[in-house]
């Protein structure tokens, strides 16, 4: 999906490379480039997922990166249906109950 | 000017100072030694000032709840008159959802004050979202750095809510892949903008939290006719439990029992790539808690005025399973949706209570509010997704951080461990003796006989035998 000027996006853009980052950290984490993401309205007039754009942030800074999404959504939820926890909520109200039923 | 690892975090000193406005020399005595209550004395308002700031800025006075069904509950499973009464400061009420606001409207205020344009804060938690809030009430630019995403791209549901949280209040949010360099970008955007510091460890951001303190002592006394007996606090880099500890002193609750509680993610590293998602809880656990207890100067500004192994009686750590119980149980018993992460000192409470005489008042002293992304479902769900087990049954044979969570069968499987404070203790003078150093001057041992919260001759002592060890470890 292409973007147009003004539009809300998403960039990538890379801060440290892997040989640039701070010494005794995981190896599985030292092998990895250090990057950022950040959202704000593309400053560019078109642009696609992937072309270094600029734009411009909810406070007016301007910066550059690679485009990775156009519009991005919130996609976190509240999850599936958790069995265990659902259980475990219903033994909490049993115990409740009975208690009730004991007149405690 | 050069950006480099090395060369930004060459320049941490002078950028600190200027970013947070605290000439931190000025408290500093000899060798390891600083003054810590002129620190906070000459830095941070009074605490009757920031009353008075934070009622401008819409934070605190939140409910005190008594949790009447819980406590019954806790009691049917004690031993005759046992079961202390539990009570609830239900911080969630705060404007931005958690008693964050109240680190950051001292913050926001004293860098409007002097007349900053922006703040920075870096944070994954819910402190982010307060900074955002009070920064837009007052009219300032915020940028919050979150360590958000794996090599995947993955980010915790609990972090991307954050973010989705600060974004609505109009910060910018730059969320960033896992590793400690997050400090150093923070470093190169506050040299960069010239924007306030909001460091969470500076003395504005813990005496922020005195009035948490104060106002459970002048609740407790207006509902209950008493001060509380005994105060749970979920413990992470030390700030929640110091400056409640100096809140509930300075309202004169002098008896009081500060108990820190923390769910154990140990074996987890928290600096990996692979670790970084496999964890249900983003705060509130041992990878912050221990290490800022026993080295509270590894924050971002030179001396923290976060110390609680000043403050602290006990630590308790509990598992991640019982605090998604626990969260359950708040909904279903008491009618609260909250947490999960701010549950971790209702877990302990559980536990504990039941120790202790039905008299005794023990206050839970915050929580945090709820929804997409934080809820228990959304945590277990994710840790599912990455092939973390979730099961019934008894959390101190089955919980493993980042492998298994095991939810409670019941309530007789709540339960808790303790860390010896001296093993803190001992491990806080490690810390020092590291560096190289093996003789103190007076001023250096009452220094960390403050620091560790006992006599003289205790602290010597232990000094002898930390070094003694060290030099038969070296042989």
């Amino acid at each position: 999906m292409k973007a147009v000027k003004g539009q809300w996006v998403q960039i990538e853009a890379q801060i440290l490379s892997p040989k640039e980052r701070a010494q005794g950290i995981p190896e599985d984490t030292s092998k990895l480039p250090y990057v950022m993401r950040v959202k704000g309205y593309l400053e560019d007039d078109e642009a696609a997922p992937g072309d270094t754009v600029s734009i411009r942030t909810l406070i007016q800074r301007l910066l550059t990166g690679k485009l990775l999404e156009v519009e991005p959504a919130y996609k976190h939820n509240f999850g599936s249906h958790v069995a265990e926890l659902a259980d475990a909520g219903n033994t909490i109200s049993q115990l409740f109950r009975s208690l009730e039923d004991k007149g405690h | 000017m050069d950006y480099s690892y090395e060369a930004v975090m060459g320049r941490k000193n002078e950028i600190v100072r200027s970013s947070v406005g605290i000439d931190y020399g000025e408290f500093e005595q000899t060798g390891i030694a600083f003054d810590y209550e002129k620190m906070m004395s000459e830095t941070a308002p009074s605490i009757s000032e920031i009353v008075e700031i934070q009622r401008e800025a819409g934070v605190g006075n939140t409910p005190l709840i008594e949790l009447r069904n819980l406590t019954r509950l806790v009691r049917s499973l004690s031993p005759e008159g046992y079961g202390a009464r539990i009570f609830l400061k239900d911080e969630a009420a705060s404007l931005s959802g958690s008693f964050k606001d109240r680190r950051a409207s001292l913050s926001m205020f004293v860098a409007k004050n002097r007349g900053f344009e922006g703040v920075i804060a870096a944070t994954s938690g819910n402190y982010g979202a307060a900074v955002a809030s009070q920064a837009a009430r007052r009219g300032l630019k915020c940028i919050v750095l979150q360590e958000t995403f794996d090599s995947n791209g993955r980010g915790q549901p609990e972090i991307l809510e954050k973010g989705r949280a600060c974004e609505s209040y109009g910060a910018e949010v730059i969320q960033l892949s896992v590793g400690p360099e997050l400090f150093y970008y923070l470093l190169r955007l506050l040299e960069e903008t010239g924007y306030f510091n909001a460091s969470l460890y500076t003395p504005y951001g813990i005496a922020g939290v005195e009035t948490l303190g104060a106002e459970i002592v002048e609740q407790c006394r207006t509902q209950l006719g008493r001060e509380p007996d005994h105060v749970v606090v979920t413990h992470a880099g030390g700030g929640n439990l110091t400056g409640t500890a100096r809140g509930l002193l300075k309202a004169g609750a002098t008896s009081c029992k500060v108990i820190a509680a923390s769910v154990d993610l140990s074996g987890l590293h928290m600096a990996s790539d692979n670790d970084f998602n496999r964890k249900s809880f983003t705060t509130g656990h041992t990878g912050f808690g221990v290490p800022f207890a026993v080295f509270p100067d590894r924050s971002d500004v030179p001396r923290n005025a976060a110390r609680p192994l000043r403050y602290m009686d006990r630590y308790v750590l509990v598992t991640q399973g019982e605090v998604f119980f626990a969260t359950e149980m708040l909904a279903r018993l008491e009618g609260m949706q909250r947490g999960p992460a701010g549950n971790t000192s209702l877990a302990a409470a559980v536990a504990l209570a039941g120790e202790l005489p039905e008299n005794d008042v023990m206050v839970i002293q915050e929580t945090e509010y709820t929804g997409a992304g934080k809820a228990p479902s959304a945590q277990l769900s994710f840790a599912k997704s990455l092939g973390v087990e979730v099961v019934r049954g008894d959390p101190r044979e089955l919980d493993k951080p980042g492998t298994r969570i095991a939810l409670p069968e019941s309530l007789s499987q709540f339960s808790y461990n303790e860390i010896p404070l001296e093993r803190l203790k001992r491990s806080y003078i490690r810390q020092i003796l590291k560096k190289g150093i093996d003789s103190f001057s007076r001023e250096e041992r009452d220094y960390l006989s403050q620091e560790l919260r006992c006599d003289i001759e205790t602290t010597d002592t232990m000094i002898k035998e930390e070094l003694r060890n060290g030099k038969a470890k070296k042989r």
